[in-house]
């Protein structure tokens, strides 16, 4: 059992030590959770490699618990958004991370997911998945060897051990996660900005 | 036989299972954690298991190996850090996804250009980790860094580098890249010295 | 040739050069073509263009003369090039003959506002993906075209995005580099000063009110018709049902998408859907400088980018008229071919991942790949996006160290390691049933198809271009065109473990022979001086035939950048080849394919 289980301000008598640890609910709740995020199947581009890379044997994401990838986001518990976000692909990605059941997280891989990164420019490319979903861990690089991605998963466990039952937004009442599903018409239509554009008359930029 | 290309293949698993024990046996327990076998494992005789035991231990890096790019400084001796960079501008004009601002000085008086930067910002969500800033800046002043722990819980804040956090120490440098750093040292000197003959002679 | 199955055949190497005879044989075909369509071809006379240009009017019966009498049967290429001044729109062909040597480059020259052009596809039915790319991109349309839909942006998006004119949201310049940048350059991000914060424009006459989003009604269109039972002795009608593989499957190697109509478990019909890895490539590269591009080609083919690199570097030298020195030819093979075991390896790999052998042949592949990644990494600085090569040379030479590992692996790691892959699946039973007799290219469609590469040579047809029409120094090393005769999944699984084997081959001629010296023709420049005119620079990229198209005006950035793509072409074939085989069939040609997806969209 790793140390942080331990709840080191409940003293425990000395002849006790041995037998008895006192932890708290979070801890052990946290402790489950994050030695076992189950991430998605899901590669978008370059970073999808390395990903897989850092999945096979040199790197081992076992040793994390996150070995099962999971081709279904119904089984997941983290999406890695790994490579560059288009606007073709990013409704079917909201609809993935919809259909993830909480708690949830999600993983920028590279910089592409970041902000855009070298493709940043072009006409078809997202700068950013966080525009649509909120983005526990950045992981800059391009791509981000699979050392990077270890160490950004291992950031993610530090976020997931500070969460606390009371606190997080899943458990709590009229709070719900589920992002509107872009359109694709002429170009990308957020339903978040609907109010915008039926607003102002849009015009070429 | 049917099934004896399915049993000689299940063979070659096999294989690679008794592989990892008899490596196992070999190092007698000290096969992790010691930089040794860690050379040898994930070299080209590599048996057996194939894991680096990240974070605990690491691969070692190339010395070309590249990930974003830093600023290199040397320190005067009033402990003021003195840049290379004199905004030249290369790095920026060859940046394939221009992810490099520069904002060069001017003199307050003549409002001259002044051979430094007042700011240099790079975007690190951009950039593509290429090198050319590296490659043809004509000063050794920028050079690709080796870290490569960057994850963040926030961008919209950290994630564009400003000056500061880009600096690096010209010792670090040769810390990373000890045989470019030899290299681009005695050309420097060369450089200096004929700069010196030329002015007396 | 030391795999067991039965069929192995090879064509033995002739080890020469063909330049000349296939310049006499361009000249005779030229000669021909001009005296026959007296009116309609004439040569390309602009400075630095070669090649014939073609009446629009004639241009099918000039391709039937072409396929049918001259032995131009391979359509490679086929793009468009929009000439903003001139006011015109040209589309490309690059037409081979697979008996080898050099391309027939044809053009065909339409008003930009009005741009029409007749389809290619009914005499090369490999210009189908490309006749629609161009459309998508170009708004040239292909009459007579069975099914011109956009393909790499989406029904309904607005306008064609690489017409000239053409801007996006994000638009700063013309061409790089910005001037924002220096000398007074305050770092923003661009989307803080675009209307939305997000990439996205609007046409100005775009409302919601009565907006329907098109989906893909088109794609839709012709499939899923109510069939009558094929008469089982019932008389039961059944309905087709379409069933979307993809964008997010695990075995469509990325974010690809089939749409497959059904008879039961049994294909009818199957489309490609492609573009949701559409990243810009030809926008941004025709913004970017000619040196800046190389990087970007790194994330074309992301397994394979040495070669990548090297492909664009011969094009940009066609047009400079340089050559690198010796020691950065033998640098540059000795990249290329690791990087051909590296890929087939790793299609083997994960061929068997989507057989359903779950990730253990993988792990063994990706072991062997991790210490080829090692050399990359030692030698360029990353692992996957090596941007090594550079116009004249490469960046640089050789660190200590590195021969010594290529040696070991050379010499003994993978030949050790392809024996037993041979050993570990050649014989399976399993992949056999799996594999044989499933997709089966012929090698007439395979080569109207314009497939390319092992998907060719696993149908029979020996063309290589290494050995077809030679590049760099591959002229000097002795070595075997592989090739299976029978075209099927089984046939193109073998055929990368004999190219493999033949990389190993040219691997210790390479170590045998590499010379000291220079790395690099020239100092090396980060503005290169790159004369006006076309060139086509094209390599055999583990995938197959890799192209890049670049016309150049004479200052520093591209007019235009075309990526020919294998893993994109070679799709052309793909729903003929499913066409009667079940679905589970169809996740294994499409490994056996070996696409990725950074080159399908690109």
């Amino acid at each position: 059992m790793p140390e942080t289980l331990d709840n080191p301000e409940v003293p425990v008598p000395e002849e006790l030590k041995g037998q008895v640890k006192i932890t708290t609910l979070d801890r052990i709740y946290n402790w489950g959770r994050r030695s076992s995020v189950w991430p998605m199947m899901f590669g978008l581009a370059c970073c999808g490699i390395e990903m897989i890379a850092a999945a096979a044997s040199r790197y081992d994401l076992a040793r994390f618990g996150m070995e099962i990838m999971r081709p279904s986001p119904r089984q997941t518990d983290l999406i890695i958004v790994s490579g560059t976000v288009t606007k073709k692909m990013l409704p079917q990605i909201i609809r993935l991370y919809n259909q993830m059941p909480e708690p949830k997280y999600v993983v920028a891989m590279g910089a592409c997911a970041c902000g855009g990164g070298p493709f940043k420019e072009g006409y078809s490319v997202v700068s950013g998945i966080d525009k649509f979903l909120p983005v526990d861990v950045y992981i800059p690089g391009c791509p981000p060897t699979p050392q990077a991605l270890l160490h950004g998963l291992i950031t993610l466990q530090k976020k997931i051990d500070k969460q606390s039952i009371r606190k997080v937004k899943w458990y709590q009442k009229h709070e719900s996660r589920e992002v509107p599903v872009p359109l694709l018409g002429p170009d990308l239509i957020d339903p978040r900005d609907f109010p915008e554009l039926e607003e102002c008359e849009p015009s070429e930029s | 036989m049917y099934g004896w290309g399915i049993l000689k293949g299940l063979g070659v698993t096999l294989k690679h299972f008794v592989e990892t024990f008899w490596d196992d046996l070999r190092w007698l327990g000290k096969r992790y954690f010691n930089e040794e076998a860690l050379a040898v494992r994930q070299g080209t005789k590599a048996r057996g298991i194939f894991t680096v035991q990240y974070p605990e231990e690491k691969l070692t890096l190339p010395e070309e190996f590249r990930t974003i790019p830093f600023l290199v400084y040397e320190l005067d001796e009033h402990g003021e850090k003195q840049y290379r960079c004199t905004a030249c501008g290369i790095c920026s004009k060859v940046c394939p996804p221009q992810c490099i601002w520069i904002q060069r000085s001017t003199d307050p008086e003549t409002g001259r250009p002044v051979p430094s930067p007042i700011e240099f910002s790079i975007d690190i969500d951009m950039c593509m980790n290429c090198g050319f800033c590296a490659e043809f800046c004509p000063f050794d002043a920028i050079k690709m860094d080796h870290d490569f722990e960057l994850s963040s819980y926030d961008r919209q804040a950290t994630h564009i580098y400003n000056k500061e956090q880009l600096s690096k120490p010209v010792s670090y440098y040769a810390s990373i890249r000890p045989t470019n750093y030899a290299r681009e040292e005695e050309a420097r000197a060369a450089k200096a010295k004929s700069k010196a003959e030329k002015a007396t002679g | 040739m030391q795999s067991g199955a039965e069929g192995a055949c090879v064509i033995q190497g002739t080890g020469h050069g063909m330049s000349e005879p296939s310049k006499q044989i361009i000249h005779d075909a030229v000669e021909t073509l001009t005296s026959r369509f007296t009116d309609s071809v004439k040569p390309d006379e602009r400075q630095g263009y070669s090649g014939l240009l073609v009446d629009p009017q004639k241009l099918v019966e000039f391709a039937t003369v072409l396929r049918d009498e001259l032995g131009y049967d391979y359509l490679s290429s086929v793009t468009g090039v929009d000439y903003l001044p001139d006011g015109m729109m040209e589309v490309v062909y690059h037409a081979y003959r697979t008996a080898g040597g050099a391309a027939l480059v044809f053009k065909a020259q339409t008003p930009r506002e009005d741009a029409v052009v007749p389809s290619l596809v009914p005499i090369y039915p490999g210009a189908d993906l490309q006749e629609r790319e161009a459309w998508d991109l170009f708004g040239i349309h292909f009459a007579e075209h069975p099914d011109l839909r956009r393909i790499l942006t989406w029904e309904g998006f607005h306008g064609h995005p690489l017409r000239k004119d053409w801007k996006e949201a994000y638009f700063e310049e013309d061409a790089k580099p910005f001037d924002i940048r220096w000398p007074d350059g305050k770092a923003i991000r661009v989307e803080d000063s675009t209307q939305y914060r997000k990439n996205v424009s609007y046409p100005s006459e775009f409302t919601l009110d009565g907006w329907v989003p098109e989906g893909d009604t088109l794609l839709y269109a012709g499939m899923g018709d109510v069939q009558a039972s094929d008469g089982n002795g019932d008389d039961i009608a059944t309905d087709t049902i379409i069933v979307n593989l993809g964008p997010q499957h695990p075995s469509t190697h990325g974010v690809f998408r089939m749409v497959a109509e059904l008879d039961g478990e049994t294909i009818v019909d199957l489309k490609p859907v492609m573009g949701y890895l559409h990243r810009n490539h030809e926008k941004i590269g025709e913004r970017n400088t000619f040196l800046m591009n190389m990087p970007f080609t790194d994330r074309l083919d992301y397994i394979c980018s040495m070669g990548n690199n090297f492909g664009y570097a011969l094009a940009v030298e066609q047009l400079m008229g340089i050559r690198p020195p010796e020691r950065a030819e033998y640098i540059r093979v000795m990249m290329a071919e690791l990087t051909r075991i590296l890929n087939h390896i790793w299609a083997i790999g994960f061929l068997l991942n989507d057989l359903g052998a779950y990730f253990t042949p993988a792990l063994y592949v990706i072991k062997e790949r991790e210490l080829i990644l090692d050399i990359f990494e030692a030698v360029s600085g990353s692992r996957m996006m090596c941007n090594y090569f550079r116009f004249g040379g490469v960046a640089r030479d050789l660190p200590e160290g590195v021969i010594e590992k290529v040696h070991d692996l050379v010499y003994e790691r993978l030949p050790r390691h392809l024996d037993e892959l041979d050993a570990y699946l050649v014989q399976n039973e399993i992949v056999r049933a799996r594999l044989i007799d499933v997709g089966v290219l012929p090698a007439e469609q395979a080569i109207a198809y314009s497939a390319a590469g092992p998907v060719l040579r696993a149908s029979g047809v020996p063309y290589d271009v290494r050995r077809a029409d030679p590049y760099s120094i591959y002229d000097r090393f002795d070595f075997d065109v592989a090739m299976r005769p029978n075209g099927d999944s089984y046939d193109r699984f073998l055929i990368r473990l004999d190219e493999a084997h033949q990389s190993l081959r040219i691997l210790r001629q390479v170590l045998r022979d590499i010379p000291e010296g220079e790395i690099q023709t020239g100092k090396p420049r980060h503005q290169v001086r790159v004369p006006a005119g076309e060139s086509y620079g094209r390599v055999e990229n583990p995938k197959g035939e890799l192209g890049y198209y670049v016309v150049s005006n004479g200052t520093p950035n591209p007019w235009r950048y075309h990526v020919r793509a294998t893993s994109f072409i070679n799709l052309s074939a793909l729903g003929e080849m499913c066409k009667g085989h079940k679905v589970a069939d169809v996740v294994a040609i499409l490994g056996s394919l070996d696409i990725v997806l950074g080159e399908v969209d690109r």
